[in-house]
């Protein structure tokens, strides 16, 4: 096995030392009646060119998003990665590495942390962020979680449907067991109206949820729905898409109490829906509430300037069961990704990103509605996504011809909103061209291929 | 040599007009911002980043690389985390398009070798627990704890049974209490026996009709096989209560002893320990879960289906307890333990358990003289010996073995873990370690017994600090860069 060094004369010689005969006294330990007297019934071991070719044929079998042109987003997005990502965060020191408990031996990993809070802090314009959470949906979970505790209201949460259902379904079964009340408001304009969320709202609400960017890819009213949560009392917590933040106004500057984001977008592969990255940003009053581990600055014993994990006695190793979550692992390899993703696009590539995402999804819905088989149900703003309406309510069957065509052409929103089974949901980062946007335009707007090749 | 300027501060280096990263002009006709956007949303300057070329992007990582330890360049005798060689192989794979460039909301049928895949995984996982259905959803440990812990909630609330108490071990994991707190269930701990093992009296004493979960480690964090496993999945689900597995240290019996065998309702398993999962300084990990067949209505959702000859996502399952997060799960580590499970088989997995646990004993028996090991003379996967007798004879802690260890090129080992072992210190070789390293390591820990105490308060020397001030970093918290130097960057239009 080529992963053990140990050769049948070394195993000799250790089990001399320990002073017993064999590898399986070594077990003596475990109960006979609870050792295992087969073998386990999985396949047996591959050599690594054997286990090559069977995963290149599993691969295979898969349809890269990169072969076909990929309009899907709905949380997850095909923006473009610089190779210098890949480059630094491969390097084994990062990637073999230990969480840095041991500041001394982990001062790479923790600086690094630091600048992650820092660019996330800046980019939020929020006073503090965490070394990262699991994902998107668990960070907004954490923050509800945080709100509760924070406000001291257990019992309501407020959100809308608008936010990503995925995050909804996540909160909702965290909650279940805790005996918290969610109302979630409906957005049938495509975002939340301040006149439902006032009706919403209670004495005993902990915090209002909202996406932004949200779910269908519009804009929120985020200044006037912070202005009602606060008049209860309760918090803003904002999801947002950090790729947006290039252009939007800072959560920071409409008096968001906690942020979190899907940061995938910052330079991390789609890889199927995980590894993700959980952004979270909060105000410094509430620092000590957050979940998940915190890189600070202090100084070593020479006075020198240096970086540790700190504010432990929050977190589950040192508090227990009176920890401000169960939380341990984190995704710092991911949060290392996006440091380098942000330090490479600096302020003016982060900007250019979203205005490409702009410029380009508002060209692409207005190709796919000139035919007037498609049209927009929702007349808010957007960022990079938005939602399609199909007046024929043939969406799988375009998608489906769509696909046929070389394109992964949009998600469908019926599983998720029976009331918009005849839409689906487009995404346009800045790697589509005008060619793909076109393609998609031919493909899906014109009809089925069937009513294409009457009209050719 | 290592270059000073590492730790220059990234907002630091920036310099107006810096670029990094260029854009193709944009091909579609531009329209102003104002009149897709209304003003109100826009933010006024671009966000404070930091300008920077690639070189500068490059140079600074790099550099602060190499001040990591890490296990491709150093031993890490680490207990409780199992940090292990990781194959290469497995990152070389994990990276093929086919398998890293999948939108996770792609048609199915795009998806059937990525499917097939999981859904293998489902079931090698399935029988290394000895429980039959699995959820590869939870994105670390903790999660999976948490997961299960909601699961038994859902178990309970559908019997109509009231129950509210989760137990652990006084030795058990942190995140064992926190995850049945953060799950809604009021944690209790029970007393472990001064070999480590679950106090049976206590447990009795404990258990009643308001217990829902007994959460055991096993091997326990003391490296123990518990003795009395079977008596104590009797009493709990006698008590009418389910055995969660903390599956931290499985990498001890793959394949020797399963836990749905030795009365275990529920486990997770943690693959980046005991399927080689790449650490990356804290994660990502993924904690993938096993329960019997009783609890398999409430897995959530989605999991891998096969219907004839192709898989979907199955989400059409009423008493699931819902999603635990978004999408699948942390696939690209899925895929790394499905490599290292195929990489090894059934002999591959057996040799592991007896490699990390030959390892173990044998660095016990060679320490054991200097640093008694208060549960014995045999461990499984791992030990905890104490630095008691030091501390008292010298004033040398195991904090300043720990530190210490780092100028010689090892990393520490975890100290002061599990709290019921006075100067812990939790040794953990693994299975990828030589019988050279682990003479090389024991000679050093005798060695460092030897020098003078002072010298050992002061360590480590040869790191690139040395002993941080914790104290001040949590009272005086500086937890960003200030706003100065590449901040309020202006807009231009």
């Amino acid at each position: 096995m080529p992963f053990l060094l140990n050769t049948a004369e070394d195993q000799q010689a250790m089990l001399a030392a320990i002073g017993v005969g064999s590898l399986d006294e070594l077990f003596a330990m475990v109960p006979g009646d609870l050792r295992l007297a087969r073998d386990l019934a999985i396949p047996p071991a591959l050599t690594e060119m054997a286990l090559t070719a069977h995963v290149q044929a599993l691969a295979r079998q898969n349809v890269p998003a990169g072969e076909k042109v990929c309009f899907l987003g709905g949380g997850s997005y095909d923006h473009f990665i610089p190779a210098v990502v890949d480059a630094i965060a491969g390097r084994a020191e990062f990637y073999t590495s230990y969480t840095p408990y041991q500041a001394e031996a982990s001062q790479g990993n923790l600086q690094a942390f630091f600048e992650y809070q820092s660019l996330i802090s800046r980019l939020t314009g929020m006073d503090v962020a965490n070394a990262s959470l699991y994902d998107g949906a668990t960070a907004a979970t954490e923050a509800v979680l945080m709100s509760m505790s924070a406000t001291g209201r257990p019992r309501h949460v407020v959100t809308a449907a608008s936010v990503h259902p995925e995050y909804r379904a996540t909160l909702a079964a965290y909650l279940r067991n805790l005996d918290v009340e969610v109302t979630t408001v409906g957005t049938p304009s495509g975002g939340i109206s301040p006149q439902d969320l006032v009706a919403a709202v209670r004495e005993d609400t902990a915090c209002v949820l909202v996406q932004h960017p949200n779910f269908f890819g519009c804009l929120e009213d985020v200044e006037k729905l912070a202005q009602i949560a606060h008049d209860k009392g309760a918090m803003f917590v904002v999801a947002v898409d950090p790729i947006s933040l290039g252009l939007l106004k800072r959560p920071g500057d409409y008096d968001a109490d906690i942020v979190v984001a899907e940061g995938q977008s910052l330079g991390n592969p789609l890889s199927f829906g995980g590894p993700y990255l959980g952004i979270m940003a909060c105000r410094e009053r509430l620092v000590r509430r957050m979940p998940g581990r915190i890189a600070g600055q202090t100084v070593d014993r020479r006075g020198k300037r240096c970086w540790v994990l700190t504010l432990q006695t929050r977190e589950q190793h040192i508090r227990r069961e009176k920890a401000t979550s169960n939380i341990c692992t984190n995704q710092g390899l991911l949060a290392l990704r996006a440091t380098v993703y942000l330090a490479l696009l600096g302020p003016h590539g982060l900007r250019e990103t979203a205005e490409l995402c702009l410029q380009k999804s508002h060209y692409a819905a207005a190709r796919l509605t000139a035919g007037g088989r498609l049209s927009l149900p929702f007349e808010r703003p957007w960022f990079k996504e938005f939602v399609v309406r199909d007046r024929d309510g043939q969406v799988k069957q375009l998608l489906h011809d769509a696909s046929d065509a070389g394109l992964f052409a949009g998600v469908p929103l019926g599983p998720w909103y029976p009331e918009l089974t005849d839409c689906f949901l487009v995404a346009v980062t800045e790697k589509r061209s005008r060619d793909e946007i076109h393609a998609l335009a031919t493909a899906v707007a014109g009809g089925n291929r069937k009513v294409m090749a009457a009209h050719a | 040599m290592r270059n000073t300027r590492a730790t220059q501060p990234l907002f630091d280096m920036s310099k107006p007009g810096r670029r990094a990263t260029q854009f193709p002009e944009c091909d579609v006709p531009v329209v102003p911002i104002t009149k897709l956007l209304p003003a109100s949303a826009l933010a006024t300057a671009a966000p404070a980043l930091p300008e920077l070329g690639e070189p500068d992007v490059v140079r600074h990582f790099t550099n602060l690389s190499t001040l990591n330890m890490s296990v491709d360049t150093h031993f890490y005798p680490l207990g409780s985390c199992t940090m292990k060689h990781n194959p290469k192989r497995n990152e070389r794979l994990a990276s093929l398009p086919g398998l890293l460039d999948l939108h996770p909301l792609q048609p199915a049928e795009s998806l059937q070798g990525m499917l097939a895949l999981l859904f293998e995984l489902q079931e090698m996982l399935g029988e290394i627990a000895g429980l039959p259905a699995v959820s590869l959803q939870p994105a670390a440990g903790a999660h999976g704890e948490l997961t299960s812990l909601l699961m038994a909630a859902a178990y309970f609330r559908e019997r109509g049974a009231k129950r509210i108490k989760v137990l652990a071990p006084d030795s058990a994991h942190g995140t064992n209490p926190a995850s049945a707190a953060v799950a809604g269930f009021e944690p209790v701990a029970v007393k472990s026996t001064p070999q480590g093992f679950v106090d049976l009296e206590d447990l009795q004493s404990k258990l009643d009709e308001h217990t829902a979960v007994f959460m055991i480690t096993n091997p326990n964090t003391l490296g123990m096989y518990d003795p009395n496993m079977r008596r104590i999945a009797e009493l709990v689900h006698a008590a009418g209560g389910l055995i969660y597995l903390d599956g931290a240290n499985m990498n001890a019996i793959l394949g020797i002893s399963r836990p749905g065998d030795f009365g275990a309702d529920m486990m997770h398993f943690n693959c980046h320990k005991t399927f080689s999962g790449p650490h990356g300084s804290g994660g990502p990990g993924a904690g993938p879960i096993a329960v019997t067949e009783a609890l398999a209505p409430f897995l959530p959702v989605p999991i891998v289906a096969r219907d004839g000859d192709g898989y979907r996502l199955a989400s059409d399952r009423p008493q699931s307890i819902g999603r635990v997060r978004s999408f699948f799960g942390n696939v690209g580590i899925l895929v790394r333990a499905y490599l290292y499970i195929r990489s090894h088989g059934p002999d591959g997995l057996r040799r592991v358990s007896e490699n990390a646990v030959l390892n173990a004993n044998y660095l016990l028996a060679r320490v054991k003289h200097i640093f008694p090991v208060p549960q014995g003379d045999r461990c499984m996967h791992e030990f905890v010996a104490s630095a008691a007798k030091l501390k008292t004879d010298k004033n040398i802690s195991a904090m300043d073995i720990a530190k210490r260890l780092l100028d010689y090129g090892y990393h520490a080992p975890t100290v002061y873990f599990p709290p019921i072992v006075r100067e812990a210190l939790m040794i953990e070789p693994t299975e990828t370690e030589s019988k050279e390293t682990l003479d090389a390591f024991a000679e050093t820990l005798f060695r460092i017994t030897e020098e003078p105490a002072d010298l050992l308060h002061e360590a480590p020397h040869t790191t690139p600090i040395s002993r941080p001030d914790e104290v001040r970093a949590a009272r005086q918290p500086i937890m960003v860069a200030p706003p100065a130097g590449g901040s309020n960057v202006t807009r231009g239009e």
